[in-house]
């Protein structure tokens, strides 16, 4: 017994030193613990909502609703594929794949602990994006193959609305990189991972930071389709949008892809502001690093379904409005306070004269866009 | 040239031939995106992570998801039955030829000014960054008010039809 289990401990050994056991070791936690936190989610997500809306939500499927994901799974894998008889099926067919192809892609370079990093790529932001850019692609592709004015109607929005928010996203994003010297993302979380006393050298503790990390999450709720911004879902409008011809478990492969990019994107909010897997404080250190990161990306998942909760869906109009008009020229005056702030000597007055600078920006685009009538009632000429 | 660069070269050969020869615009433009992700492949295999990251970030992200907006916004295209191909060959293939003897011409006669390359060149953001703000500092100025040119003219041609139509 004890030569058997000598002879699994060697074997082990051998396979994790070797190169496919150092991407086996790498790649599948990946794949196992971001969709288990996507089954998670997906109750979390509805009891949390059910709560905001003074109901119940899921409590059938075991005690207090805990096996509902499960019960998820099993509807989705047994349910009937169905094809629309005029769809393009090889296009189809390959929207769903690229579509999650896209969303796993991303997780290569995140930094999920202090070694945990399947890539560790000296270009790890722009591959983040780049790869990101891929589900453009494939939410073109289920739109346009499905062959109806509904999904090809939430494919336009959703394009018109990823293509308006990229820039914003990676504008805030650059700051970080800036700030870091690096497009890397293990080396942007080395930079935040000091301390001055208890306190961490985040970037969000800087005013740039904060407004880089509020305009990110804007941008990046967007990104991600989510409420306030779910107009290519829309379900009052166009009932689910892009995917609303896709059934069984390729309607189960976008959900998937969707949360595992709300995950992603919430994970480069993390390495690029909030340190990454690194501690709060410094005498925190002694928690594994990963637990962090979990505990961070948790956090941010739980704002992102509070967010849903609480606010109505923009118009469209709204929607491009707020992009160009007041997230643009915010992100890049945010981009030139972040460069000032580098080539200032440390102290109150570096810190006043750019939260100062960032707030009056603020306020006079703000003015700006409420007075140009932006968010107000609308006057239909051909409908009500 | 290993096995993977053929493979790479591969894909974008047979994506820009899909993009040229298929009858359904949408088709052209996902065979594009196929091709452009095969350059990509062939500046990441070079080493050049910052060039080929960014071939799929603009051109297959950006340009290709234009070139479908305008694709669908333009009636009518759809249903055309006729490959592009087809109509003047005989121009065509000149045309073809002659910019792929200019081009060869350039390559051959550039290869022998070059010193024999012993290392691999560094094109990480910093040495291009620093390559586009010293050396070639004009021609990036120029580029960039060219595409704010053709940015205004877009913006003024869009809103001259807003006009007539209201």
């Amino acid at each position: 017994m004890s030569i058997f289990m000598l002879h699994l401990h060697a074997w082990i050994h051998a396979l994790a030193s070797s190169a496919l056991g150092h991407a086996l070791w790498m790649v599948v936690p990946v794949l196992v613990v971001f969709p288990a936190l996507f089954a998670v989610t997906t109750l979390l997500e509805r009891k949390g909502l059910g709560r905001i809306q003074n109901r119940y939500g899921p409590n059938r499927a075991g005690p207090w609703g805990l096996l509902q994901p499960m019960a998820d799974a099993i509807k989705a894998l047994t349910k009937e594929d169905v094809v629309p008889e005029a769809a393009d099926r090889l296009v189809h067919f390959c929207a769903p794949v690229l579509m999650v192809l896209s969303a796993f892609l991303v997780y290569a370079v995140v930094p999920v602990s202090r070694t945990w990093v399947v890539a560790p790529l000296r270009a790890g932001v722009l591959f983040f994006f780049a790869a990101g850019s891929l589900m453009e692609i494939a939410v073109f592709m289920a739109g346009w193959s499905s062959r109806s004015q509904y999904s090809l109607l939430g494919a336009m929005r959703a394009l018109a609305q990823m293509i308006s928010y990229e820039i914003p996203l990676v504008l805030s994003a650059m700051v970080a990189v800036m700030a870091a010297g690096s497009l890397s993302m293990v080396e942007i979380v080395r930079r935040q991972a000091g301390y001055s006393g208890i306190w961490p050298h985040w970037f969000v503790l800087t005013p740039w930071g904060l407004a880089g990390f509020v305009l990110f999450l804007i941008a990046a709720t967007a990104e991600s389709n989510r409420s306030p911004f779910d107009l290519p879902e829309g379900e009052s409008e166009i009932i689910a949008g892009y995917y609303i011809e896709y059934s069984g478990f390729k309607f189960a492969l976008f959900f998937l892809a969707e949360y595992l990019g709300m995950f992603a994107i919430s994970a480069l909010g993390i390495t690029l502001f909030l340190g990454g897997w690194s501690a709060p404080f410094a005498f925190l250190t002694w928690i594994p690093s990963w637990i962090w990161f979990f505990a961070k990306l948790l956090a941010l998942i739980a704002g992102f379904i509070w967010i849903r909760g609480t606010l109505p869906r923009l118009r469209m109009d709204q929607l491009m409005r707020f992009a160009w008009e007041f997230l643009l020229p915010l992100t890049l005056c945010h981009l030139f306070v972040a460069g000032v702030w580098k080539f200032f000597p440390t102290g109150a007055a570096r810190w006043l004269g750019c939260a100062g600078v960032l707030l009056a920006v603020y306020w006079l685009l703000g003015r700006r866009l409420e007075q140009s009538g932006g968010l107000a009632r609308r006057t239909y000429h051909f409908a009500e | 040239m290993s096995g993977e660069f053929f493979l790479a070269a591969g894909l974008t050969v047979a994506g820009a031939l899909a993009a040229m020869i298929l009858r359904n615009l949408i088709h052209c433009v996902l065979a594009l995106v196929a091709g452009f992700a095969g350059l990509a492949v062939i500046y990441l295999q070079l080493g050049a992570q910052f060039v080929g990251l960014a071939q799929i970030f603009v051109y297959a992200g950006a340009v290709a998801i234009l070139a479908a907006f305008v694709i669908l916004l333009t009636q009518g295209v759809e249903h055309r039955t006729r490959p592009a191909a087809v109509l003047d060959w005989v121009v065509g293939a000149l045309l073809a030829c002659g910019v792929f003897a200019m081009l060869a011409w350039a390559i051959a006669k550039s290869v022998q000014f070059l010193p024999q390359a012993t290392q691999r060149p560094d094109a990480g953001v910093r040495a291009i960054g620093n390559a586009m703000l010293h050396q070639f500092v004009l021609p990036l100025e120029v580029v960039g008010l060219l595409l704010t040119a053709a940015l205004i003219g877009a913006v003024l041609t869009a809103m001259r039809d807003e006009e007539a139509g209201a």
